[in-house]
């Protein structure tokens, strides 16, 4: 846009003053979503019905929102996906607010330390390598969760443990039986075991994680390992639902689990 | 069709130390034989069902065999022997064993009937078996005038619910949403299983049992949506794993159209032992040679554990080699689905033009081959917006390129396997992609000197130095030291070492025999 812009009235723009002054203020108590005006409360669905394709498939997925409590649904898309399935996008406003300032998130680590941080870190405080034993347990054989982790190369432009002067590291890889991963957390005298659920279908993971925790307490070793789980489906909070120290879901990078493993084992 | 400048010299070099390297594999495995190659010969020969424990009968009477050292006569000559001592035809006998009512080493002892004999009444059979699977591919031939197959790349999806059932509900969804392919995942492990299973099956993990009778229903499911829509829809299935050339078989059997195949894939990714895997590749892929199946590689794999921009001439080094051994399973190169992906961080400038100096690359150093490009994965985050467009540039690159097979990536990638509208929502990107962009290759030309130009000899000149080294040193060795995905294997680890034994002055593989005799015939 150019400065002449006759449309453009740029001096009202400029001279009104602080414009953050001059719009509403978010009402922490009371957070709805956001579409282009403050309390709005614009959510973006998109959803299947098992019905015909036709404004009967439209009227009802309307009617399926208006019972979730939304106003003032809008369907505004259609498509047919065959076999009598409907796919239907739609928009609708949320009338309930969430308390934003009373929320509390379970978190691993309090302090993300950086790559040098973290070595020098074990070095002043543990004064030894912190050894690690990965591996992703049961049928599931996507490793690529484990390997941003643990490979030298890792994730996001981190590096993973491998690389840390800080770290001996054993990637047992995929597949793994949780008996197997045991034995070699025992046999290289493991500080922490790190094991990664990737492809989960019914919930696969959750029995996997609960059969590791129980073999540890069964063999009455599961205080000598820190147990950290990562994966697309966990948090922090399932984690220690499962027994574990500590979860870490989708998105974390190997510093952050680095800085837990340090600033945990230097607590204790 | 943009085409770029390809130094033919390098090229040669590269399919040089290929055969280098074929050879080597061919002398490893040479006068060896595995348990899942002789289950196969038994498969063909008309065995199946299961005992009471669900234990397959091809696994009954190999385990018999190789307990009384039998096996390395060869199952077909011991099969013939049991069969010739006259009280079991075929299925007879199949049902006796799983009844454990007859043990074939005794059956063999009774047998009088000389060596020549024995051989020319197998020969016999295996001739009237293998006209079924002749005739199993002339019949995907006609399917395949009669309707067409859809203009390539062809669309391929995936269906993963663990249920055949509802699996057969999404794929035919699939197909009429414009799915050209349907691809059952198996469930999560089944690579690891020494057997096949057997029977419909409900209940999988990550996806659903290969078994004969999955693949007859969804077979019969896609030939009968196929006439509705007027496309004939090719099945895939996965022939990898410790059971590789008996799926094969159950594929050539139950007109299978594509079978991911791939030795190197299962000593990397599974742990497969090396020699049982190779031995079983080779039988496998002259399968599906006779049957007419295309192959899928898993190269694109590589990618995932290593870095897509450094390791990219291992992809193509690994093509040359899987070319190769698969033109000495008679596999023709019109059957080779070599696999690569588009797995660049999408946050590199110009890492577009990469993906199409090695898309480009490919099918020009594969020319014949229907190649199979897979979507970006690695860094696909969860943001299904932004992954929809990743998987857009994907079929960008892809139109321009002229691949063959495009596997759709899915928004919803790194979240759960598709829901119903993810594959809709793939089918329409792709379709609206190579739509509008049908002809845009024929109208480029990359810039001598330029960029992808650059980039394309530097992979190229990496490849053949890589395919030199390894010629050197050998394929087995360079595995050893995780020349691939940087993933080191032990020549002697890995699951599956013990199903492979040596063969004995007399032994044969009558179906191997007349395979090969066959197609190079041909």
């Amino acid at each position: 846009m150019k400065d002449s812009d006759p449309d453009r009235k740029s001096s009202s723009f400029h001279n009104s003053g602080n414009w953050q002054e001059k719009s509403a203020d978010v009402d922490l108590k009371q957070v709805r979503p956001y579409g282009d005006t403050l309390n709005d409360g614009q959510i973006q669905l998109s959803f299947t019905l098992p019905v015909p394709p036709g404004p009967e498939a439209r009227e009802a997925g309307r009617t399926l929102l208006d019972k979730l409590g939304l106003k003032e649904v809008e369907v505004v898309h259609s498509r047919d996906l065959g076999e009598n399935f409907t796919f239907l996008i739609a928009y609708g406003r949320c009338p309930v607010s969430v308390d934003f300032t009373k929320i509390e998130v379970a978190r691993a680590t309090t302090t993300t330390m950086s790559f040098e941080e973290i070595n020098s870190f074990i070095a002043d405080k543990l004064k030894r390598q912190i050894r690690v034993v990965g591996a992703c347990t049961g049928t599931d054989a996507h490793t690529v969760g484990l390997d941003a982790i643990m490979n030298m190369k890792g994730y996001a432009g981190e590096y993973g443990l491998e690389r840390y002067s800080g770290f001996a590291t054993w990637n047992l890889g995929s597949q793994v039986p949780n008996e197997r991963l045991i034995s070699k957390a025992v046999e290289v005298e493991a500080d922490a075991l790190l094991v990664s659920q990737v492809v989960t279908q019914k919930n696969v993971h959750v029995k996997n994680l609960t059969e590791l925790v129980e073999l540890l307490e069964a063999e009455g070793i599961r205080d000598e390992f820190l147990l950290v789980v990562g994966g697309p489906r966990l948090s922090h909070e399932l984690a220690l639902e499962l027994g574990f120290d500590a979860g870490f879901g989708p998105g974390t990078t190997p510093p952050e689990v680095a800085s837990y493993l340090a600033q945990k084992l230097a607590e204790e | 069709m943009a085409e770029l400048e390809v130094d033919e010299k390098l090229v040669a070099d590269c399919h040089k130390a290929a055969a280098e390297i074929a050879d080597g594999v061919d002398s490893f495995i040479s006068g060896l034989t595995t348990t899942s190659v002789e289950r196969t010969v038994i498969r063909l020969l008309g065995v199946n069902g299961v005992d009471a424990d669900k234990v397959p009968v091809p696994n009954i009477m190999v385990d018999q065999l190789k307990e009384a050292e039998l096996l390395n006569e060869g199952a077909a000559h011991c099969l013939g022997k049991a069969l010739l001592a006259g009280s079991y035809e075929v299925e007879g006998l199949a049902r006796a064993v799983a009844r454990g009512e007859a043990y074939l080493p005794d059956l063999i002892k009774q047998c009088r009937a000389s060596r020549e004999e024995v051989t020319s009444f197998v020969s016999d059979l295996v001739e009237a078996k293998a006209g079924k699977i002749k005739k199993t591919r002339q019949e995907r031939e006609e399917l395949k005038k009669e309707l067409s197959t859809g203009p390539r790349p062809w669309l391929y999806v995936i269906v993963a619910t663990g249920n055949i059932y509802e699996d057969v509900r999404q794929a035919r969804a699939a197909a009429r949403q414009g799915a050209d392919i349907i691809a059952v995942i198996r469930s999560t492990a089944q690579s690891l299983l020494d057997y096949v299973p057997y029977g419909p099956t409900t209940e999988g993990f990550g996806g659903t049992y290969a078994t004969q009778e999955n693949f007859r229903i969804m077979r019969e499911a896609l030939d009968e949506v196929g006439q509705e829509v007027g496309r004939y829809i090719q099945l895939v299935n996965y022939c990898s794993g410790l059971c590789m050339p008996e799926i094969a078989a159950l594929g050539a059997l139950e007109r299978l159209d594509m079978m991911l195949n791939d030795a190197m894939y299962g000593i990397l990714f599974r742990d497969i032992n090396m020699k049982r895997t190779f031995i079983d590749q080779y039988f496998s892929r002259l399968i599906n040679a006779y049957a007419g199946i295309i192959i899928n590689t898993g190269e694109d794999n590589y990618l995932t554990t290593a870095d897509s921009l450094t390791e990219a001439h291992t992809v193509i080094a690994s093509q040359f080699i899987n070319q190769e051994l698969a033109r000495r399973s008679c596999l023709p190169p019109e059957l080779m689905g070599l696999g690569h992906a588009f797995e660049i961080d999408p946050a590199l400038e110009d890492g577009f033009l990469l993906e199409l100096a090695q898309a480009q690359l490919v099918r020009q150093l594969f020319p014949e081959a229907p190649l199979k490009y897979m979507p970006p994965t690695k860094y696909m985050t969860g943001d299904i917006f932004q992954g929809h467009l990743q998987d857009g540039m994907f079929n960008l690159a892809s139109i321009i390129t002229g691949q063959g097979i495009q596997l759709l990536g899915m928004l919803t990638e790194a979240i759960h396997t598709p829901f119903i509208q993810d594959r809709a929502l793939s089918l329409d990107n792709a379709r609206y992609i190579f739509n509008n962009c049908r002809n845009l290759g024929q109208e480029l030309e990359f810039k001598s000197g330029g960029r992808i130009q650059a980039r394309a000899d530097e992979v190229l000149k990496e490849t053949a130095e890589m395919l030199a080294e390894i010629g050197k040193k050998g394929l087995i060795p360079s595995l050893e030291e995780g020349i691939f995905a940087g993933i080191k294997r032990p020549r002697t680890g890995g699951k599956g070492s013990d199903g492979v034994l040596e063969c004995s002055r007399h032994y044969y593989n009558p179906f191997a025999d007349l395979f090969r005799k066959e197609l190079s015939s041909q």
